[in-house]
């Protein structure tokens, strides 16, 4: 039985309320408890913050593509050891590379930021079993991963023809099929068509042969989340990512909730959630004319109760994108002509990869970096706005602090605007000079532990303070009370806890590896009668499609880590 | 401008890295200081001590810090690594990555020079008074940004991947070169005085290259545009353009294509 | 009565099939017989109940004889000798499990040496092109689905990938494809006239090391520069040249699948970087994809396993124990052979015995020589200790990586009859190393 108590921190727990109250914490057998024996082990918080394990609800830290970005870029490792100038082996293996990390500096590094949960945003179902064995050499942080079903055939044939409860029989049965933990969609249609060098550009542009558009792949999706109950809902990336002008694609597709209301029994309120706006959420018609519909886009998103965001931030480094949105790669590397990856996979899915240099000079990075804050900024129920970089995408995950830094401290804001060359047009182009608001603490735990674990469905297990939840805590050594006026000790206060604790084991302190305990694979176990109907389709689809067969396509289970199901029943 | 020698006594039983031996990590050291830094074999982590001993003294920086490397090094990579100022004079063959990234300063090598010779070097000066094989001022593995600056002249001959992915500065091979000039080049110049086997500019999208021997496999992504007197290591010549790759993406300034070229001496 | 297991993954070819069916003796100890699967498959599925096959360790004794041992003495014997070892190197994977894999990573993570696998004598050229320019390629099921112009270039499928055209490529009817070969043009790029040229549509017999130069000429060509081809590029003929460009422009959907002429014939690399830029430029006109003829059937494997584990898929250097390099052309295992710059040899799942170079191989016998392999080899032969273990999809099963990077789960069939599997053996020297390790520090 053991037992810890963390005393007198600044305690922010949005699921509980506590907005920075100095509080005990107990913790019992890995759990949050009300209280605990004389004998449980001590940590002085005083003067320090306590939150929640942090939650990230969009990321990509393991499979395929995220593998062929480490494969393909040995220039990320370069100079980036111990004698080269990076960082010490602190845990028992090596620590590898800057934009892409290897599992095993994925695992510490989210731990040193105090995270203890993540969701791996886009798993290609044909490649199940690669990120489940990415998943077993991670250490320390639990991870779920989504499924990619916007260009699935399956999910295109029964949406054609308005078959939801097929669809949802589907979805159940590739969940299994998987250990997934939820329905991911991406460039719905786009992908597909991008299978034929095409595209969806927008959300009424068929799918060539398919004969379906975007916008019924959405409600469709949307529609199947809901009949099923799952604890997350639809997770959108829409279409026509990244370009100048896109805000009015993405309007249209946020209006696709309207009138769809959560149906669950895990508390989640939305019915989408959109990821990385920021790449969503630009004006203009052309590079020259690019600039920020943040206040535009989130004036929607304020008022639409049934709808989550993440912000994608961009981070100012050279990074690696990446993206089951296959097109919009292949677009990208037409532009900056550096090495473009793509794998198309049969029946399902794409993906494409290309490095990103984003040049703090370059007006159109400003704007984007500007556009990823004023999002955040323009935020009003920060339950429903989550900190993301969309990892790699617009930066590596490692970052994290250097975001909140930004969204707390406009002095801060200020300063890097100043160091930009193309400063005048990111200035006139955004509304972020004008913006004086500054996040405090109670809202940055609302938006990078609290949301996210509530969005996810997983609010009693993760993100949370509460009795019952895990004991995944962060203590940052930041006083909550006196917060430092410079804002690089904010950066500096979120970068490495003076404790993070995994389910009640402390795995750092002062801002090092001390243990590391084996992870969960967090899925989503759906309890349904068998549908007759979509068993023949799947095995017709294996015997003509398919390259492998039905029978070694689902995860075995033993190839799947420290499982740990979250359950549904369709009745 | 003050001298360090080092001199060897013990050659190793592998390969050693000496990537301790720069101008950068000498400076403002005393010789015992030096003779501490660390060298690798394998997993081993001896000191320089072990193997070389140390006369002279060390200058306050770089800038004023020689080093002149005594005994049989060729078993002995990475001398140079990321040096930034300084003199750098090797009195042999020398091994691996001599002048790896090196950002300013000047190495001699008074031997022969193996493989990845000043990759990706910012600046300064490297001279290799005999032959140097692959890889010379080419980019690392995946990187796009190759060779950007500084002037590398090897004075016998080299093998393939010369300025792979260059995008500035000179490299001067006095004898010939075997295939893969410039390749992936979206700048630089290098300057073949001998013959070349073939594949001089492949996938080039900017740069020079200027070829005073005979190119045996030209390739076909070249085009003879005109016949031009040009100046190249100090005398005047006439030579061939051609342009190119015609099979790769191109770039325009002020709305014209620009090219890659090779100059053939006529 | 005898059992037959089916959905069983084959363990030869980068094909990876998974239909094949086996059928065993009652006792789960002998393959009877085996369907779907070609000859060479055939053999190794035979081959895992030979009585032929050596079930103990055995260490070379001071008169030159192997004596039979324990494993835990071999696995003793090998952490002691990686332990005193400046710079020991373990090389192969060409048939192991990724379980296998990753626990060679930590093997040599913790005794702090060299790791390689056999695409440093194969497909290695494929990584650096990789490196240098991406790779737009797709799964085997959308050649399948929807492939109708089919390149495969200084590449033999009809001998090194047998079942490659029937399932994947030429002659399968998929979604798109329901014509099969019919509608497809296969276009074969090879100085000799093999066997898979005699099914293609057209061959274009290129001269042998100027490979480079004929995808220059398809690139003029893409990019609008036909008026300036020459009459001839590397032995063919302009007009030829036209008439193929064209057919690639004007696919539907195009895959390029390569081989070791590529890999091997000067320039190496190269010639696939400048495949890869012809794919791209093909996107823009037409939908193109490329893909390695990969030899062996996880030979992807370590390549996928340890870019996960240290960011780099193979000629790995992990001496430094706290960060990871990697440059082929120095930490690639035959140039660290040839220059004698290693001190002892790990050989597992391969024969370096017959792959590499004769001055190699006199380097690398010098040192201390393990071998961990199956079968008897020309490796194992000259070995100082042969340590048998399972053959993976035969006695242990795992997740292997196909040509294409998709994981195929592969099947036990018969009982391994106490043979050690890669992982467990390999986890057992790193745990020995990790005390040695500790006693040491």
């Amino acid at each position: 039985m053991s037992e810890l108590i963390i005393k007198n921190g600044y305690v922010f727990d949005p699921i509980s309320g506590i907005k920075g109250d100095k509080a005990d914490i107990a913790i019992k057998d890995g759990k949050i408890v009300d209280k605990v024996s004389a004998k449980a082990k001590s940590i002085d918080a005083n003067g320090k913050t306590v939150m929640a394990g942090g939650v990230d609800i969009h990321t990509h830290v393991v499979g395929p593509k995220v593998n062929l970005g480490r494969e393909m870029r040995p220039e990320d490792k370069l100079f980036r050891g111990s004698v080269r100038g990076g960082i010490v082996k602190q845990g028992k293996r090596m620590e590898m590379g800057f934009s892409i990390p290897s599992t095993w500096k994925t695992g510490y590094s989210y731990a040193r930021l105090g995270y203890t949960y993540v969701n791996e945003a886009a798993m290609p179902p044909l490649m199940a079993p690669h990120v489940h064995e990415e998943i077993r050499d991670t250490p320390i942080i639990d991870i779920s991963a989504m499924p990619v079903f916007g260009n699935n055939w399956f999910c295109l044939e029964y949406l054609k023809n308005k078959e939801i409860e097929n669809n949802a029989a589907y979805i159940a049965w590739l969940l299994k099929a998987t250990y997934g933990v939820g329905i991911k969609c991406v460039n719905p249609g786009g992908t597909e068509a991008w299978a034929w060098g095409e595209n969806c550009v927008n959300i009424h542009d068929p799918v060539p042969y398919f004969d379906i558009t975007p916008a019924e792949i959405i409600k469709g999706l949307i529609e199947s989340n809901e009949y099923l109950g799952l604890p997350h809902s639809l997770h959108l990336h829409g279409n026509n990512l990244g370009n100048p002008g896109n805000y009015t694609d993405t309007l249209d597709t946020l209006k696709l909730a309207e009138g769809y209301k959560a149906k669950n029994k895990f508390g989640r309120t939305q019915v989408i959630h959109n990821t990385h706006l920021q790449f969503h959420s630009y004006k203009g018609n052309s590079w020259g004319t690019f600039g920020s519909a943040a206040k535009e886009v989130m004036d929607y998103v304020n008022k639409a109760d049934n709808i989550t965001i993440d912000l994608g931030c961009v981070t100012l480094d050279e990074t690696t994108t990446m993206t089951a949105d296959g097109p919009f790669e292949h677009h990208l590397q037409s532009l900056n002509h550096l090495k473009w990856a793509n794998c198309d996979v049969e029946l399902e899915t794409g993906s494409g990869i290309v490095p990103f240099v984003y040049d703090k000079d370059s007006a159109v990075v400003g704007i984007q970096w500007a556009t990823g804050l004023e999002l955040g900024l323009y935020a009003k129920d920060m339950m429903r706005v989550f900190i993301t970089t969309d990892h790699p995408n617009a930066g590596p995950f490692t970052r994290y602090p250097r975001i909140i830094k930004w969204l707390m401290s406009n002095k801060a804001r200020l300063a890097t605007l100043d160091s930009m060359k193309g400063k005048a047009k990111v200035i006139a182009a955004t509304d972020l000079a004008s913006m004086d608001r500054e996040l405090n603490l109670y809202e940055i735990a609302m938006m990078t532990r609290a949301g996210p674990a509530r969005a996810l469905g997983m609010s009693n297990m993760y993100g949370s303070l509460a009795a019952g939840a895990d004991a995944n805590i962060a203590i940052y050594d930041l006083d909550a009370k006196k917060l430092p006026t410079d804002p690089e000790l904010i950066e500096e206060a979120f970068s490495k806890t003076a404790y993070t604790i995994k389910e009640g084991v402390i795995v750092v302190q002062g801002g090092e590896i001390v243990a590391e305990p084996p992870n969960h694979t967090v899925w989503t176990k759906v309890t349904m009668p068998e549908n007759t109907q979509v068993m023949r389709d799947i095995k017709e689809k294996f015997t003509k499609s398919y390259t492998v067969n039905l029978e070694n396509y689902a995860v075995f289970d033993d190839h799947v880590y420290r499982p740990r199901a979250i359950e549904v029943d369709v009745a | 401008m003050e001298t360090v020698t080092m001199t060897l006594v013990q050659h190793p039983e592998l390969y050693l890295e000496c990537y301790s031996v720069t101008p950068d990590l000498f400076a403002g050291k005393s010789l015992a200081e030096i003779a501490d830094l660390p060298a690798h074999e394998g997993k081993i982590v001896w000191k320089l001590g072990d193997f070389f001993k140390f006369d002279g003294k060390s200058g306050a920086t770089a800038a004023e810090t020689r080093i002149i490397v005594n005994g049989d090094v060729h078993k002995m990579k990475r001398f140079g690594q990321q040096m930034t100022a300084g003199e750098i004079l090797i009195n042999s063959a020398a091994d691996m990555y001599v002048g790896c990234w090196m950002r300013g300063g000047k190495i001699t090598v008074k031997g022969n020079a193996d493989a990845f010779l000043g990759i990706a070097m910012e600046g300064g000066e490297i001279t290799v008074e005999g032959d140097a094989t692959n890889h010379v001022g080419s980019a690392y593995r995946g990187d796009w940004r190759g060779m950007s600056g500084g002037l590398i002249r090897v004075k016998g001959k080299a093998g393939n991947d010369i300025g792979t992915a260059m995008t500035g500065g000179t490299i001067i091979i006095e004898g010939d070169a075997f295939i893969h000039v410039l390749t992936h080049a979206d700048g630089g110049t290098v300057i073949i005085k001998g013959d070349v086997e073939g594949r001089v500019g492949g996938q080039m999208v900017k740069g020079d290259a200027y070829v005073l021997g005979k190119i045996l496999y030209p390739l076909p992504g070249f085009k003879k545009v005109a016949t031009v007197e040009k100046e190249c290591d100090g005398q005047t010549y006439t030579f061939d353009q051609y342009i190119g790759d015609l099979g790769e993406r191109k770039g325009k300034k002020k709305g014209e294509v620009i090219y890659g070229n090779i100059y053939l001496k006529a | 009565m005898p059992k037959v297991i089916e959905n069983v993954g084959c363990p030869y070819c980068g094909c990876s099939c998974d239909d094949v069916r086996v059928t065993v003796s009652d006792d789960g100890k002998k393959v009877l017989e085996v369907e779907n699967v070609c000859a060479i498959g055939t053999e190794i599925f035979k081959h895992g109940s030979s009585d032929h096959r050596i079930r103990k360790p055995r260490l070379r004794q001071p008169d030159g004889s192997m004596k039979d041992i324990t494993y835990e003495e071999a696995i003793e014997w090998t952490a002691q000798h990686l332990y005193k070892a400046k710079k020991p190197l373990m090389y192969g994977f060409g048939s192991t499990n990724c379980e296998g894999q990753a626990a060679a990573a930590r093997v040599m993570e913790t005794a702090g040496g060299m790791l390689d696998n056999c695409a440093t004598i194969c497909h290695g050229p494929s990584f650096l092109a990789i490196f240098d320019n991406g790779y737009p390629t797709c799964t085997l099921g959308e050649v399948k689905n929807r492939a109708d112009v089919i390149v495969y270039w200084g590449s033999n499928p009809a001998h090194a990938h047998p079942r490659h055209m029937s399932r994947y490529s030429i002659f399968p009817r998929g979604f798109f494809t329901g014509k099969g070969q019919k509608k497809r043009t296969v276009i074969v790029v090879d100085p000799r006239y093999t066997d898979t040229a005699n099914v293609a549509d057209i061959h274009l017999r290129v001269k042998q090391g100027h490979d480079y130069e004929l995808f220059d000429a398809f690139r003029m060509v893409v990019n609008g520069h036909a008026d300036d081809l020459p009459d001839v590029v590397a032995d063919v003929p302009k007009e030829q040249i036209l008439e193929v460009a064209e057919i690639m422009a004007n696919a539907r959907f195009g895959t390029t699948f390569f081989g070791m002429g590529l890999t091997h014939s000067d320039g190496r690399n190269h010639n696939i970087d400048i495949a890869i830029s012809l794919t791209r430029d093909l996107n823009k006109v037409a939908k193109w994809t490329i893909m390695a003829m990969r030899g062996h059937y996880n030979i992807a494997g370590p390549g996928v396993v340890w870019s996960w584990t240290f960011g780099f898929p193979y000629c790995l250097d992990l001496t430094k124990k706290n960060y990871a390099h990697m440059n082929p052309g120095e930490t690639s295992s035959v140039d660290m052979a040839m220059r004698d710059e290693v001190d002892m040899f790990i050989n597992i799942g391969t024969d370096a015995g017959a792959h590499f170079p004769i001055p190699a191989v006199q380097h690398l016998k010098k040192h201390p020589w393990v071998t961990i392999d199956p079968s008897i080899n020309m490796a194992s032969e000259i070995s100082d200790l042969h340590i048998p273990v399972c053959i993976c999809g035969v006695d242990v099963g795992g997740v292997v990586y196909r040509m294409d990077n998709v994981p195929i789960q592969f099947r036990q069939v018969i009982d391994p009859q106490g043979l050690l599997d890669d992982e467990t053996l390999l986890n057992k020297i790193a745990d020995r190393l990790d005390e040695l390790n500790a006693q040491g520090a």
